[in-house]
């Protein structure tokens, strides 16, 4: 059985952050790879080693999968974790990785290749008897063949890439009118990004919810589910808030889905850890979605209920040895919470915000864990994904979890960039959501034209003021022979005159 | 450091009554300055906004930058001299800002006298031009002058510190690099068209500005020749004929932008680094001092209780507490620039003069600024402290008063008188500045013990020419003596002389050093070197 010394992280920002810290806990020496723009990034230094892979565009560094290789073999890595993002659901590069006798820490290209295209994973599923939403590839141009397909699934429908997961190629149509440019515009983003134009056309389930499961398999055939995270809250298709327990489900509901996730993931030989999606109904009803063959950005919630760390058991998992935990061992304790930190304007349509992070202060308090990749004084580019934190608190229910991470949201300092923080406060608070009424709609229902009270203007004043006090009076103190740093009088005394007074 | 406890309760009838007292002195001195500062008789400024010109204090508002302070010269300047005819000796001069950057401004009051020079004016000029040189300030002169004022030319043109010096002193500060700058926006006239023609650069305001070396009366009488201002000396004629101006101003206004574009490109000011903490308010409010000091000047007061109103924090590290306690030495800190700081608790004894000398080298050494706090009735008299050696005691505190080289600043705060007035950096020491309170007094010695020293000197003298002299004649002698020294020891007397730099509000003292030391770093502060110190 093959031991795991060294570790190559292909990746960047928190998740590497994360890999890291477990990779340590094993005691497993880390290599983290860095672009020009991050070399002063947080993984780098925090891993043991670094090696520079190339200029700032992603293709030319965190996806070129040739420059990883050869700078895990220089530096002599016997496995490569790809985090979530950028390389870790790429068949090929697991694929190249195997043949340059790397392990990959993640499924097999095999399995990778079989979830991974949409249009076979459903297949596949639906003849394993998963429940799937109606829907059928578009293989043709004919828009009224189209049309009636459309007609037969029923609107609204929902246009998407073939491949990958994420906002990208998603389109929903509601009347015949808006289908074609839909389908060209999806195509045209689907060839762009995944280099195929085929689409899929399926149902859209109108406000469900996003209930996932989070899915470990040995290579001994073992498998078990570690329970349900619902990400139901999203903005343009993408997670902000996550949580577990999921509100919607009872103990016999989530029996149901976790063995049905188990089951998705035996009909493709999945191994390691994986995420099984579907989309919930209001009449409970559940919807195979997608798998994502990788670690998850929310897998911290998963960890704080079940004590379970996930990255450590997909490093055990790739070195060959069996999972020593069983089913009937795993339990759901108390509730947790994660809010995605954005360096985003929520005032601004989530538009990125960049710069220069003046100053952060990480919250901090028990059952608050911050799984960060910022640090002060750091620049954030546009290169890459947006995400700079991710806050996860934990309570013995969901009443507490919410206050737990209201206060923890209020204690968090991002100075220097726009970030959702007083959004995420402002809709933890909302009735519909403290009662557990969550859907994928929920932000457009119920913050479209959010903008932060007044308050929150003044709260962000007040700490602008403090920051610049605590630079002053760092600057300001008294050193021997240095030249003066504080105004003169004739700056500050304003205007005077002898006897004007 | 250790804050100083205030003893003054101020909520005694005492401190009411001495608050009283100095508020109505400082109300009249408000009064009067308010009083200079219209300059001119009403007539003359109708004459001058008739020829569209701004009167003197509004073209200081438009060189300096907005809402930034002004720390004026010899306010009080020819108070009461040449029968009031020149308030403020017809000219306004002072240290304000341009650019960010201090900048020395001497400006004529065309409203007095045509802004012509009177002895005072000529000791006014060449006192701001000393701040000047001492300081490395860029000069700015605003000309609006018709040159000496021809009743007192004696008094004003010939000796060393007459008119010839201002030219002198621009050749030289320009050599040490110090900017010379002249705006003309007058009569620039004979002795007085050295002043641009002196200077680094000069602006002239079109149809206002004139420089002629002699007047078109003068031209006339000399040659018969009959020209006008404009075509004798006016702005087109030196911006474009004689290049005796270099910038051609439209107006007023066109002409201090210019002036302060001109500042602006100066070298940037790099001022000596004089280690600086935080500034901090002090504890007792500076306000406080109108009733700390004693009504009646005969009564002591504890200097300490006013070192305590102007310092950071109220702070003061006391050195030598103990030893001669007469003279309080200690350090504290001004607006976050350190400060040693010497005040008079009594009259100076040998010990209190060598404690001072050892207190001003510790200063000298570690280029501190010294601050002195006068209340001095002079040096101890009597035989035991002849033969204690005071002469040679109070010349180690002359000596290093003399020669140190750091910044120094002078307030009278009470008494001024005799030698003590030389070991406390009077005038003749060189203080950068010097300023007077409204209850300051300052003569040769106190106006009893004089009148009975000459009312001693004139009973001998008499009866030696075998003459009696009654008590009566006597008496009548002491109170004339008496009467000459009330009004020449006043604050007046000696702010109308330029012997000190102004008479300020108490109140205001902490702002008057403040401003001071910050200024005076634009010099830097040489290693010291002390002479023979008699032992």
């Amino acid at each position: 059985m093959p031991s795991i010394k060294k570790v190559l992280i292909a990746n960047r920002g928190e998740i590497a952050v994360r890999v890291i810290r477990a990779c340590r806990e094993l005691g497993i020496t880390t290599v983290a790879v860095y672009s020009e723009v991050d070399q002063k990034a947080l993984h780098v230094l925090e891993a043991d080693e670094a090696a520079a892979i190339g200029a700032a565009a992603p293709a030319e560094s965190y996806l070129n999968i040739e420059k990883i290789i050869a700078a895990a073999q220089e530096r002599q890595c016997d496995a490569i974790h790809p985090g979530y993002g950028f390389l870790s659901e790429n068949a090929g590069f697991a694929r190249r990785c195997r043949e340059a006798g790397i392990i990959f820490i993640g499924p097999t290209p095999e399995a990778m290749a079989l979830v991974g295209d949409k249009l076979t994973a459903r297949k596949t599923m639906r003849e394993a008897g998963v429940p799937v939403t109606p829907g059928v590839a578009l293989h043709t141009h004919d828009q009224d063949e189209i049309a009636k397909l459309a007609e037969s699934i029923g609107y609204p429908v929902m246009i998407k890439a073939s491949a990958g997961g994420g906002g990208k190629g998603m389109r929903i149509v509601r009347q015949v009118a808006d289908l074609q440019s839909a389908i060209e515009a999806g195509q045209r983003e689907a060839l762009s990004a995944f280099g195929n134009d085929t689409v899929y056309m399926e149902k859209y389930l109108e406000n469900p919810r996003h209930v996932e499961f989070q899915v470990l398999a040995d290579q001994h055939g073992n498998i078990v589910h570690l329970f349900e995270r619902e990400c139901s809250i999203q903005r343009r298709h993408q997670k902000i808030i996550e949580e577990t327990p999921s509100p919607a489900l009872n103990a016999a509901l989530r029996d149901e889905m976790g063995a049905t996730a188990c089951r998705v993931m035996e009909a493709v030989d999945y191994t390691n850890a994986g995420t099984v999606e579907f989309l919930l109904d209001q009449e409970k009803n559940y919807y195979f979605l997608e798998v994502n063959a990788r670690i998850q950005v929310e897998h911290p919630i998963t960890e704080l209920v079940t004590g379970v760390d996930l990255v450590k058991q997909q490093i055990r998992i790739a070195e060959g040895q069996p999972l020593g935990i069983r089913q009937e061992d795993l339990r759901q304790q108390g509730h947790a919470l994660e809010c995605r930190i954005y360096a985003e304007d929520p005032e601004n349509s989530f538009f990125p915000s960049l710069g220069k992070l003046n100053f952060v202060k990480i919250p901090q308090g028990p059952g608050i864990r911050c799984d960060s990749g910022i640090y002060s004084g750091m620049e954030v580019t546009m290169f890459y994904d947006p995400i700079l934190a991710k806050l996860v608190v934990w309570a013995e229910n969901r009443p507490d979890a919410i206050r737990k991470m209201c206060t923890a949201l209020s204690d968090y300092v991002i100075l220097g960039i726009k970030t959702p923080i007083p959004f995420l406060s402002d809709l933890l608070q909302h009735p519909e959501f403290v009662a557990g009424h969550l859907h994928t709609g929920f932000i457009d229902a119920y913050f479209r034209d959010w903008k932060p009270a007044d308050g929150a203007v003044l709260r962000e004043i007040a700490l602008i003021a403090a920051a610049y006090a605590a630079g002053q009076k760092q600057r300001d103190v008294p050193h021997s022979g240095g030249p003066s740093v504080a105004p003169s009088p004739w700056q500050t005394v304003g205007e005077w005159e002898i006897l004007s007074g | 450091m250790y804050r100083i406890e205030s003893k003054i309760d101020t909520s005694s009838q005492e401190f009411r009554d001495n608050r009283a007292a100095m508020e109505a002195k400082v109300t009249e001195l408000k009064a009067r300055v308010q009083a200079v500062k219209q300059g001119g008789p009403p007539h003359a400024h109708q004459a001058h906004a008739s020829r569209n010109k701004l009167f003197v204090r509004e073209r200081l508002k438009q060189l300096f930058d907005p809402g930034s302070p002004f720390l004026e010269f010899s306010q009080l300047a020819a108070w009461d001299l040449y029968d009031n005819q020149a308030p403020s000796a017809g000219m306004v001069t002072g240290v304000g800002v341009v650019h960010g950057r201090e900048v020395l401004v001497v400006a004529h009051d065309a409203t007095v006298k045509g802004g012509t020079y009177f002895p005072m004016t000529i000791k006014k000029h060449l006192r701001a031009q000393e701040i000047a040189m001492q300081n490395r300030l860029p000069c700015v002169y605003l000309v609006d002058s018709g040159g000496i004022f021809l009743p007192y030319q004696s008094e004003t043109f010939p000796d060393r510190d007459h008119f010839g010096r201002i030219f002198f002193n621009q050749a030289r500060m320009s050599a040490e690099g110090i900017p010379q700058i002249s705006v003309v926006l007058g009569s620039s006239t004979a002795g007085g068209a050295y002043q641009p023609a002196m200077s680094d650069e000069v602006v002239i305001v079109r149809k206002q500005g004139y420089i002629y070396i002699g007047g078109p009366p003068l031209v006339k009488a000399a040659t018969g020749e009959v020209v006008t201002d404009e075509d004798l000396g006016g702005a087109d004629v030196h911006a474009r004929i004689s290049g005796v101006a270099d910038h051609y101003a439209h107006n007023e206004e066109h002409a201090f932008e210019i002036t302060r574009n001109i500042l602006e490109n100066l070298s940037p000011a790099s001022p000596f680094a004089l280690a600086r903490s935080q500034p901090e308010a002090p504890y007792y409010d500076p306000a406080e001092l109108h009733g700390v000091i004693p009504a009646d000047i005969r009564k002591p007061f504890d200097i300490r209780e006013v070192i305590a109103r102007l310092v950071d924090g109220s702070r003061f590290q006391e050195f030598k507490e103990l030893y001669g306690p007469t003279l309080v030495c200690g350090f504290a800190r001004i607006m976050g620039y350190p400060v040693g700081i010497l005040g008079n608790n009594g009259v100076l004894f040998s010990e209190s003069a060598v404690k001072g000398a050892h207190f001003i080298n510790l200063c000298t050494i570690r280029k501190i600024p010294l601050i002195f706090l006068q209340n001095i009735t002079g040096f101890i008299v009597g035989k035991e402290y002849e033969h204690g050696g005071i002469a040679r005691n109070g010349a180690k505190l002359v000596h290093a008063v003399a020669n140190a080289n750091v910044p120094k600043f002078t307030v009278i705060v009470g008494g001024s008188y005799g030698a003590g007035n030389y070991g406390m950096c009077g005038r003749g020491y060189d203080p950068r500045l010097l300023w007077m309170w409204p209850n300051g007094r300052i003569s040769v010695m106190g106006g009893e013990q004089a009148a009975d020293v000459l009312a001693t000197v004139r009973k001998r003298s008499l009866e030696k020419q075998g003459k009696e002299v009654s008590e009566k004649e006597l008496k009548a002698f002491r109170e004339e003596i008496l009467a000459q020294y009330e009004h020449e020891a006043s604050p007046y007397y000696s702010s109308a002389r330029i012997w000190d730099d102004g008479i300020i509000d108490p109140a205001d003292t902490r702002n008057v050093l403040g401003l001071g030391i910050a200024m005076s770093l634009n010099a830097p502060i040489p290693d010291q070197k002390f002479g023979v110190f008699r032992m």
